[in-house]
């Protein structure tokens, strides 16, 4: 599926909650414990992502040319909404990363429930995810020199 | 008071909440239950409508004006003052100074007074149950003036430790700023017995009311404190506004914190004098509505009487601790046998910041986190609490919701 097929899908997922908060915020962190565990080795302070209130730990690997997340998180809320980052980046391209369009925020009104501060550390995570993205595309680069 | 002897009038809570403009609206699909008092409290309109009769009826600016509008405006704001007087029964009008509130009164004392007064190895006593407000003025003028500060032990119910505290008054001891009550814990602190000890090495006492103002009376000629400081908003009052009460003597002795109109007698290029108590510590024009209406705050809260809305807040405070330890994982942390409306705890295994999310969906309001006490929260190896905080317009059945959602939220985190 690509980035936006993803998203479409996550979208109509949310449409059936119909704006009821404490059922998203329920299912939210059911698709958070759902998230399979982090390795215990990289759960090092290296890969919190700075700018989250809650502690995230994220990191990637690349497997023919898709990129693999893994991250937890110790709030519940935090994990399912990575989750859903994890969902649509997952064996995307580094390029499809970068120039992904994560209209979805939006369209689920992702700011009215998770809030400002929890908005911010949601930023924080894409950005991180962008920028293992980005390092993977430039060492796949310099590989081809 | 929980022991209070004297004939108490029960609260009418519903004609209160009537008079509670904002508590009458849903938040996500239901009927807000605000339980974060302790961070501000709601305004009852008419002190919302002296801000607005200020603006449209007398709105000029204080103390030099000869006109008919400035004349009103002073003398409101200097019915503000003597209100606050009697609020606190301070000795004279002249002890009471309106800051920004607790942060600005304590910076105003540690600026001012610390700085006149330490010297190299002095020694200031804080409490481990400070506010960050009650702890980094007095590091800056610490680390300014190379004094010391020293920190009395919390117990683990959550009690200051006096046997410590006294361990700690050695010759040097200066200056002790302690909180009445905590905002973290509720716990009401022994400050009489504390302010007497430090009056016997003839060292002065701060007492941070911020979480005083609404809950408990406040006599500070009885207790004898040196300072005293209060926040409007926590008191059912307007926020931007609040009170330092200094003793006159050592008021008088303190070089003025800030300089500007207001605070001078005469000035020229060569010499200023100073004006005389209490405008020396309000320099520029200051915050005439908030001023203002903040008197309709106290009379609110004197109104309805400290020791009925005190049985009140005590009787949700004795409920809402027995239902909540019905619920299995929950951990109060805190357990004074003296406290305000405060009930801070810790559910094992969910993190506070989604219960008080949770909480949210449910449109009851919470506060999660450190609540600006680091320390405190070092102490007890946590990284915070939910922190639930009754006022007088809170009701049993309020508590009874919060009940429910937590035990939703531990089922379904099961
Ligand atoms: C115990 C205590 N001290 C100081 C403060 C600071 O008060 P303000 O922010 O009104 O200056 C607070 C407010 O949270 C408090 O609870």
């Amino acid at each position: 599926m690509t980035i936006n097929q993803v998203q479409d899908e996550i979208i109509q997922e949310f449409a059936l909650l119909d704006g009821d908060r404490e059922m998203t915020v329920f299912y939210i962190m059911e698709l958070g414990q759902k998230l399979p565990a982090i390795e215990d080795r990289d759960r090092t302070e290296e890969n919190v992502v700075k700018g989250c209130q809650s502690k995230v730990w994220l990191t990637a690997t690349m497997k023919n040319n898709g990129l693999y997340f893994s991250a937890d998180s110790n709030t519940a809320i935090t994990k399912g909404l990575v989750s859903l980052l994890i969902r649509i980046f997952t064996n995307q391209t580094p390029d499809d990363i970068l120039h992904a369009d994560l209209y979805f925020m939006n369209k689920i009104g992702m700011e009215r429930f998770i809030g400002t501060q929890r908005s911010n550390g949601f930023a924080a995570m894409i950005k991180q995810m962008k920028l293992y993205a980005l390092a993977f595309k430039t060492k796949m680069e310099i590989r081809h020199d | 008071m929980p022991n209070s002897t004297s004939i108490l009038s029960p609260i009418d809570v519903e004609r209160i909440r009537k008079e509670f403009p904002i508590l009458h609206q849903q938040v996500n699909g239901r009927d807000l239950v605000y339980f974060d008092n302790a961070a501000t409290s709601q305004k009852p309109a008419y002190v919302i409508q002296a801000l607005t009769d200020y603006y449209q009826g007398y709105n000029a600016n204080i103390h030099r004006g000869i006109h008919t509008l400035a004349e009103r405006a002073t003398k409101a704001y200097e019915a503000t003052r003597l209100t606050a007087q009697q609020f606190i029964n301070a000795a004279s009008e002249q002890e009471i100074i309106f800051t920004r509130g607790v942060t600005e009164s304590i910076n105003l004392v540690a600026s001012s007074y610390g700085r006149a007064f330490l010297r190299e190895g002095d020694e200031i006593i804080l409490s481990g149950l400070e506010h960050h407000s009650n702890i980094v003025p007095w590091q800056m003028v610490a680390a300014e003036k190379k004094a010391i500060l020293k920190i009395i032990p919390v117990t683990d119910e959550g009690e200051l430790d006096l046997d410590g505290y006294k361990k700690l008054l050695t010759s040097k001891t200066k200056i002790i700023a302690v909180n009445h009550a905590s905002n973290s814990l509720g716990t009401i602190n022994p400050v009489k017995e504390i302010i007497q000890l430090a009056h016997q090495l003839g060292a002065v006492v701060l007492i941070d009311g911020a979480q005083a103002g609404a809950h408990l009376p406040i006599d500070v000629q009885k207790m004898d404190c040196d300072f005293y400081c209060l926040s409007s908003h926590k008191m059912y009052g307007p926020t931007g506004t609040g009170i330092l009460y200094g003793k006159k003597e050592l008021l008088e002795k303190m070089p003025p914190y800030q300089g500007g109109g207001e605070m001078i007698k005469e000035v020229t290029f060569e010499k200023t004098t100073y004006n005389d108590l209490p405008y020396k510590f309000e320099a520029g024009t200051p915050n005439i509505a908030d001023v203002i209406a903040f008197k309709f705050a106290m009379d609110f809260i004197t109104e309805l009487g400290k020791e009925n809305i005190a049985a009140h807040e005590h009787d949700l405070l004795l409920y809402a601790t027995q239902q909540i330890l019905k619920l299995p994982a929950v951990k109060l942390v805190g357990t004074a046998t003296q406290k305000v409306s405060v009930l801070s705890f810790r559910v094992e295994g969910i993190h506070h910041f989604d219960i008080g999310q949770m909480l949210d969906a449910r449109g009851i309001a919470v506060r999660t986190g450190h609540h600006c006490t680091q320390p405190l929260m070092d102490r007890y190896g946590i990284e915070g609490t939910v922190r639930a905080s009754f006022s007088v317009y809170n009701t049993k059945a309020e508590i009874d919701q919060l009940i429910e959602g937590l035990e939703r939220i531990i089922n379904f985190m099961k």
